[in-house]
Parts: C-alpha cells; structure tokens; sequence
C-alpha cells in the first residue's frame, strides 16, 4: 500500500479478512512472512502507526473508565478533532454504557487519529451504523486522509461504501488470499 | 430518593461487617475477668448473670466464645488473606506466563482440588506441629485452588479484550495495561472471593482444631470450645456444646451473606 | 383483498424510571403490521427499534412504564394476554446462537414443543425447504455456521405456527448475498399470511424486501411509507429525516447530515430533529407534532406535504 492509498477489501464473512487487519495491525505475528512498513518491520513497542478500528465499538472501550480517559489514552487529540467527528463535550465525562454505538465509534476513531498514525485499518467500522453517521463518520475519515496522506484499508462487505471511500478495491476470495483486484473509478 | 434505598440497601450488610469487627476484635480489648476459675459457680446452667451459661471451672461460656470467635476469626482472616494472595500470584502466572505455566499451575490446582480439603489441612497442620502456625498455613495451602481458577479465567477473558489490544496499539506497556485495565476488572472478583474463602477457612481451622490437630487448648479457638463440650456433653451440660456452636455458624452465615452482597452489588454495577 | 390487520400500536409510549428519574425511551408511536406484509422498522442505535419489539412481547424490565394501547386480532396486549400469545402467535426470530441450548440437537430443539413423530417429519420437511440436510437435526448448535442456525431459528419460528414475526437485526455481518438470502424467507413466511416485522439499522436492505418501512428517531416515529417511495432522489418521502437517511447510504450521495440525535435524557416534545433539519422553521420547536397521515402512509413534520 501506499501512503494515503485507500484501498478497499470486500469478501464473504469467514474469509480471513479480519485476521488480515489484525497481522497488518502487529495484534497477530503472521507465522510466516512478514509485515512491513518503510522496509521496516513493525515497531513491537510505543505508539503503532498502523492502527485498527474495530467493528464493535463497545467492546473496544474499557467499560470502567470514563469517555475522557479513553479519548486520551494515547495522546490528546486537540478540539477541532473532536468538534469535526461531532463529539461533544458533555460526553467526555460520561461512561461507555452511557453512549451509542455510534457515538463510541466516534471516539474509537478519534483515539486511532494520533499525530504517529500511517495507516488506519477500518474493519467493519459502520455496518453497525445508520447510514447518516455512517456517512460523517467516512465524510471526516476521507477528510483526514487526504490531509495527512494517511492510508486507509477499509475491510467492509458493503461494495457501495467501498467504491465510495476506495482508490482501489481488493477482493478477497478464500483463505490463500488470492483475490483479484480492480481499480474503482475514482 | 437515590439516598433512601440506598441507606436501606446498605444497612444490612454494614450491620453483619460491624457485628465480625466487634467479634474480631473482642479478643484485643474484651474484659478478661469473666475467664477466671470459680469452682463455686462451675457447671451453671444459661441464667441471665451467664447467658450461655459456666463450665466445669466456672468460666462464664459467653466470655470465652466471644474470645474463641476472635481468635477464630483472627485465624481465618490471615489464612484467607494468604490464600487470597497464592490465588492473584498462581492465576496471573497461569493467565500471562505462557502456555508452559499455564499448564503447570492449572495442573497444580487440579490437584489440590483432588485431594479432600479437610484431609490436606490436617496434614499439613500435623506435620509443622499444629499449633497458631500449622493451621493456618494448612487452610491458607488449600484454600486457593478455586479462586486461583476464577483469577485465570477472568485474566484469560480479560487479554483478548479488544480495548486492551487498542491499548497495547496506543502504546501502553504491559505494566500499565494490568494496573489500569485489568486490575479494576479483576478487583471486584477477588475481594468477593476473599470474603467467600472466610467461612470456609473458619470451619476447617475449627474442624481440625476439634479433632485436635490444630490450635492447642492454650489458645481457645472455637474448635477447642467444641472438643472439651464433648466430654461434658454425657453429664448434661448442653449449653458447653450448643451456644459456641450456634454462635460459629452465625459467624460463619454473616460472612456468606456478606459475600454473596458484594458479589450481587458487583454484577449489578457491571450490567447497568 | 384486503388483508386483516394484525397488530395494532396506538399511541405507545414507553418509560423508564430509574433512581427517581423518569426517561421516555418510545413516545407517541402508531403502528399497524397486516397479514402478509413485511414492516421494517428502522433508525439509528437507540432510536428505541429493539425497544419496540420488547414491548410488543411484553419483555420489557420491570421498571419500564407502558402507556398506550397495543391489539393483536382486536385482542388488547397485556400482562395477562401476553403470556398465552407470545411463542404460539407471536413469535421472535432471535439472532443468534445464543438462544440455541448447546446442549440439544438442533432438531430436537425445533420441534419439541410437538408430538416426536409428527414433529420430526415437519422439521425434516422445514430443513429441506431451507438448504438443510437431515443431518444437520443431529447436530449441536456448536457444529453450525451462523448462516446454518439463522436457518435453525427460522424453522423453529415458522413450526410454532406464529401469525406475527418479529426479526430483530437478523442479518448484521453478513455478505449482501446471504443477507439477501435470509430476507427470501422471510418474505416466504408473509407469502403464506403472516405478518413480519424486521427491526434493522441496514435501511437498503430493509427498502428492498419489505413493503412498508417505519423510521424511527430519538423514540419518535417519524414516518411510515411505502418501501418504493425509497427511490431516486428521495423526493417521494415524506419527512426530512427519512431523506437524509436515504441520501446518506454510500450509492444514494452518500451525504452525511451534522449533528446527533438527542439521547434519552435531552429529549424533547417538540419534533426531535429540528435542530438538524435543512426545513425547520421557528414553528417546529413550539410544540409536539402530531403524526398525520399522507399519501398513503403518515408522517410527523409540519411541512410535509
């Protein structure tokens, strides 16, 4: 992938495409090959720049801490971030149960958007969503791509959301990883 | 509104906690006097100057249960704070040490479990010699087993949580992430399971100490209270077996019920 | 033909009171579902979907107070109605293994409200309609895929003889094709005179195979309409938000609306999307909005027209 390419991975449920996004992430050591990011493996240590977003939100939060804490975590996202993902502040003191899904997804992201951040995985980040948060939430996320030239993998099985927010689509076909590839019209 | 029920849901419970305390530390700062022998008032029945009534040496049994409660008590408190912590060291290594401790500890547990606990301790308590220090490391040896478990499974769910890998990718060390996610996860679990383990290790200190493997009689626990009732038991002094053993059991139900609150209150805290 | 109406909701509105505070989580929704119609209900988390469907089943906590009225058959909904109903004419289609005793065949589980005999001849058939091998009624839920138990629950709904199914969510995280495939059956089941109602948060997927479909915001009804009214540009529909929504999706523009819908706590009696709406006026925050009917389906917006 290139910096700021946004590609696009579509295929059927059990495919292996999350597990993909984990390895890309440095969640999972692969058992064999090797993730790289300029040449480089890999950092095992410190903010990674590979950062995923999960498909759940409430369970990506720790249910204990309050939203402030959680935003916070790995560095301190300034209030234009906030104010352009449409957190509010009242929320900030609230704890994960007190919020939508839709809403943590919001800080999920805000969270993963650290100054370090190369790559961002989105694995499923909307189907939980309703198509008007969904669409902020990929209007800012293209938003800040750009900005940063940061890349995106958007994992979905949505084709339309993906020929929306992609440069390039992969499919995924079977747990080889074969796929073919097509380049969308954007 | 919020303040009523909460006054009233927390009455209970801080009334049974108030009651251990007294209990505990009755044998500190009780009144000794009442221990005295006075031949002259042996072998009494329950009256209102001795509720639960004299021993064969005039000993007031009200006094010495309330001591033997203490020491009782004083007993299972270490023995389950020492059980407490082999549990958090034994599950965590399970829990993080690979798949090798994992194996080993969860091998040990199962045999712990195996073997009968009340056979355990009265080894254990034999071989150091009995006394102060053999009880309670017999009942503090075999009573982790079960909460160790508990540790492990709740460390196990608690690694694979997708906010601790989100924390790992934020950068958080492996220090951080145990005191900051896990311990508060795990605290709740541990405390309910330690108030849990305080009956258990009363009755067996009591048991072995009744069959006369544990305390000596220079240091009345309620196991030895139990044990001389036994020999007076044939000459009609019931109130020797029956108030000490009632009293026991109360102890041993206010800790239950404790438990079982915290563990409610916590479950609760956790699905709202 | 006119089909008989099934379900009746007038006026429901649900609230909760916890600690002395009193949140409405459901204000003011009416609702019909007929026979052999499929009603979706749609809306984003929280917008109380799932609510509905609990109060339908009278599943909801103890410390939820109903208002309104709900009739299935011309039956009053209550306490002591629900009961006798719920599993035998209304039924839930649960969405996932969960609800499945891991313990069970699969098979057994299915029919054994039944005589074995019978019950195993019918599930038999029930499997076959549905892609399942008979020996998949051996099986425990483990050895199944989410596809293959969501065919489970199915059957097990469609044995139970239920006049009115509820679907909550029965396809999140599934390809389009299997969604696709889901939704099949369940206009299968209103085919044969049922009623269904599926709660989803997936608007084209509830556009496309159902025939009316409710949206709810904030624990308001906004709007029934016609599924065919989703189309093109959105013109055809009635309330702002349903445009919105429908203009949101990724092939419709894909064009995302400010703002967020208000939380239990802030609700208000005015409409609940005024401050977001491109139409609002000073008139919209002044008091409750009636729903009204309109061309063919009903709407809560002053300027609807």
């Amino acid at each position: 992938m290139e910096e700021g390419e946004r590609v696009g991975l579509i295929g059927p449920s059990g495919c292996g495409k999350s597990t993909l996004a984990k390895v890309l992430s440095g969640m999972l050591c692969p058992q064999a090959g090797e993730v790289r990011l300029d040449e480089k493996p890999l950092p095992k240590k410190g903010y990674r720049p590979v950062q995923l977003i999960f498909q759940h939100p409430e369970q990506a939060v720790d249910p204990k801490w309050r939203m402030e804490q959680i935003l916070n975590e790995g560095y301190f996202p300034d209030r234009d971030l906030l104010n352009a993902l449409g957190i509010e502040k009242e929320w900030l003191i609230r704890y994960p149960r007190e919020l939508s899904g839709g809403e943590l997804q919001r800080f999920c992201i805000a969270r993963a958007l650290g100054p370090k951040t190369r790559f961002l995985l989105c694995d499923e980040i909307s189907t939980m969503l309703d198509p008007i948060t969904q669409a902020q939430l990929w209007e800012l996320l293209l938003h800040c791509s750009e900005k940063r030239g940061m890349g995106l993998l958007v994992i979905t099985h949505n084709r339309a959301l993906a020929e929306r927010v992609c440069t390039r689509i992969v499919k995924f076909e079977d747990l080889n990883g074969k796929g073919e590839e097509t380049h969308a019209k954007k | 509104m919020k303040r009523v029920s909460s006054i009233k849901t927390l009455a209970g419970p801080a009334a049974a906690s108030l009651c251990l305390l007294i209990l505990l530390f009755y044998g500190v700062f009780g009144d000794q006097a009442q221990l005295t022998t006075d031949f002259s008032q042996s072998g009494l029945a329950p009256s209102f100057a001795h509720p639960f009534g004299t021993d064969w040496m005039g000993r007031d049994m009200l006094t010495r249960t309330l001591f033997g409660m203490s020491r009782s008590l004083g007993v299972g408190l270490l023995a389950a704070l020492i059980s407490a912590a082999v549990a958090l060291a034994l599950g965590t290594i399970a829990a993080v040490g690979g798949k090798q401790a994992d194996r080993a500890v969860s091998w040990v547990i199962d045999l712990f479990l195996g073997i009968p606990h009340i056979l355990l301790v009265l080894l254990i308590s034999f071989a150091l010699g009995g006394g102060m220090k053999g009880v309670v490391v017999g009942v503090a040896v075999t009573h982790w087993p079960s909460l160790a478990r508990v540790v492990r499974a709740e460390l196990l769910g608690l690694r694979s949580a997708p906010y601790l890998l989100a924390s790992r990718q934020l950068g958080k060390g492996p220090l951080l992430l145990a005191a900051r996610h896990m311990l508060p996860h795990l605290l709740p679990q541990l405390v309910v399971g330690t108030v849990l383990l305080f009956p258990h290790a009363i009755l067996h200190e009591s048991a072995i100490t009744f069959l006369g493997f544990g305390l000596s009689p220079h240091e009345p626990a309620m196991g030895i209270l139990l044990a001389e009732s036994m020999d007076y038991l044939t000459s009609g002094m019931w109130w020797l077996a029956v108030f000490p053993g009632l009293t026991l059991l109360a102890g041993v139900l206010l800790f239950e019920y404790l438990g079982s609150w915290l563990q409610k209150r916590f479950t609760k805290e956790a699905s709202i | 033909m006119e089909n008989q109406t099934l379900l009746t909701i007038e006026d429901l509105s649900v609230q909760f009171v916890s600690a002395g505070i009193r949140t409405t989580a459901l204000s003011g929704l009416s609702l019909t579902a007929k026979e052999g119609e499929i009603l979706a209900v749609v809306g984003a988390s929280g917008a109380g979907k799932s609510l509905l469907a609990h109060a339908v089943l009278g599943l909801l906590p103890k410390n939820a107070q109903v208002t309104g009225r709900m009739t299935y058959k011309g039956q009053v909904l209550n306490e002591k109605t629900l009961p006798r109903l719920r599993g035998k004419e209304i039924t839930l289609i649960p969405q996932s293994v969960t609800y499945l005793d891991p313990l069970m065949p699969v098979g057994r589980q299915v029919y054994y409200p039944m005589n074995k005999q019978e019950g195993r001849a019918k599930t038999a058939a029930l499997f076959e309609e549905y892609g399942l091998s008979p020996e998949v009624m051996k099986k425990y839920p483990f050895e199944l895929s989410g596809g293959m138990t969501r065919r489970v629950l199915f059957s097990a709904a469609v044995l139970s003889g239920a006049k009115l199914l509820l679907a909550d969510e029965p396809t999140p995280g599934l390809s389009r094709e299997t969604a696709r495939h889901v939704l099949r059956h369940l206009r299968a089941f209103a085919k044969e005179g049922r009623a269904v109602l599926l709660i989803t948060h997936d608007l084209d997927l509830a556009v496309e195979c159902a025939d009316r479909v409710a949206v709810l915001y904030a624990g308001t009804l906004l709007e029934t309409a016609p599924a065919c009214d989703f189309a093109a540009d959105g013109a055809a529909l009635r309330h702002p938000y349903s445009q919105s929504l429908w203009n949101a999706l990724p092939q419709n523009g894909f064009h995302p609306v400010t703002g967020n819908m208000p939380s239990p706590g802030e609700r208000v009696e005015s409409c609940p999307f005024a401050p977001r709406c491109p139409k609002k006026t000073a008139l919209c925050r002044e008091k409750p909005v009636p729903l009204r009917p309109l061309r063919g389906g009903t709407v809560r917006c002053i300027h609807a027209t």
